[in-house]
């Protein structure tokens, strides 16, 4: 069982940075919701306070560490030309995808969306971030403000979800490979 | 307290400032995202100035100069606006204007339609 050094740094990108990422939006969505109700009987602590904080500076790291290396590891890889006359484009993606009219719009439409939509959820985060560190408990006294943060992350969640899931579609269509092959276990028989 | 300040909303020690330049410098920031992107699509000599790391292409000057763009308007706007307290249903409602307009146009399909293709 083996994999190239490219497919591992794909791995790391999508699943650790991306999917990562698309689970903790859960966590901060209801949060948010939390403290967006109108129940004040049930306001957060101040150890939750601090546990939001710290979440939500995670989930920023986590959307700037997803955009980076994808735009700047993954996406050299994924663009990159084949040399002139050469026909087998397994080792380029874009190429590969656009070569047939039946996966050109995976790039076209997929990539074309993802690669710029991503990059509202980290900006979108890293204000709603902010805002929290900013006003604390103070932010039940701002109900716009609490509105707007709400907002902002339902849309990095979906900035978020188009980006991870054409990011699944299109590795699968035509995955970025090669590399250093890397020997993962050995096999057996 | 302000008299923009709905009746409804109690007293706040922090004014809502720092907030209102956080949130509309973000809308700003995603729109940019999205018009520089559509700019690079339609003309190859602005796709040419947005290649700041030959690698990644034009995608590298494009979000590089929507972050810078975001970021010195966050700094603008908390200077401006830091100590006062403002009417955020405007604010709100032009930063989602932005987040809107910044997802629509981000969507390939809508890009290619406003470049007649």
């Amino acid at each position: 069982m083996q994999m190239s050094f490219r497919e591992i740094l794909t791995i790391i990108h999508g699943m650790g940075c991306g999917g990562l990422l698309l689970l903790a939006f859960s966590g901060a969505l209801i949060q948010f919701y939390r403290i967006c109700t109108p129940d004040r009987s049930a306001p957060l602590s101040i150890y939750e306070q601090k546990l939001l904080r710290i979440y939500l500076i995670a989930l920023a790291v986590l959307a700037w560490s997803a955009v980076l290396s994808g735009a700047y590891v993954v996406y050299p890889w994924y663009r990159a030309h084949p040399p002139a006359g050469m026909t087998d484009y397994a080792e380029y993606a874009q190429r590969s995808l656009l070569s047939s009219p039946t996966t050109a719009g995976w790039h076209n439409v997929g990539m074309e969306w993802k690669e710029h939509v991503a990059w509202f959820a980290p900006i979108a985060i890293t204000m709603v971030a902010f805002v929290f560190i900013k006003y604390g408990s103070d932010l039940s006294r701002h109900r716009q403000v609490r509105k707007a943060a709400f907002a902002f992350t339902v849309a990095a969640f979906i900035a978020a979800a188009i980006a991870g899931t054409f990011g699944a579609m299109l590795n699968k269509k035509a995955p970025v490979q090669g590399g250093a092959v890397i020997k993962i276990m050995e096999e057996t028989k | 307290m302000n008299s923009n300040q709905p009746a409804n909303e109690p007293v706040s020690e922090i004014p809502n400032g720092a907030a209102a330049a956080a949130i509309l410098s973000a809308g700003v920031g995603c729109f940019c995202v999205s018009l520089f992107g559509l700019l690079g699509d339609a003309f190859p000599k602005m796709a040419h100035l947005f290649i700041f790391y030959t690698p990644t292409g034009p995608l590298s000057g494009v979000t590089t100069t929507a972050i810078i763009v975001w970021l010195v308007l966050w700094a603008f706007l908390s200077r401006s606006w830091g100590g006062r307290s403002l009417s955020m249903g405007k604010i709100n409602t032009i930063a989602f204007l932005f987040l809107g307009a910044g997802l629509l146009l981000s969507f390939p399909p809508f890009g290619d339609f406003l470049q007649c293709k």
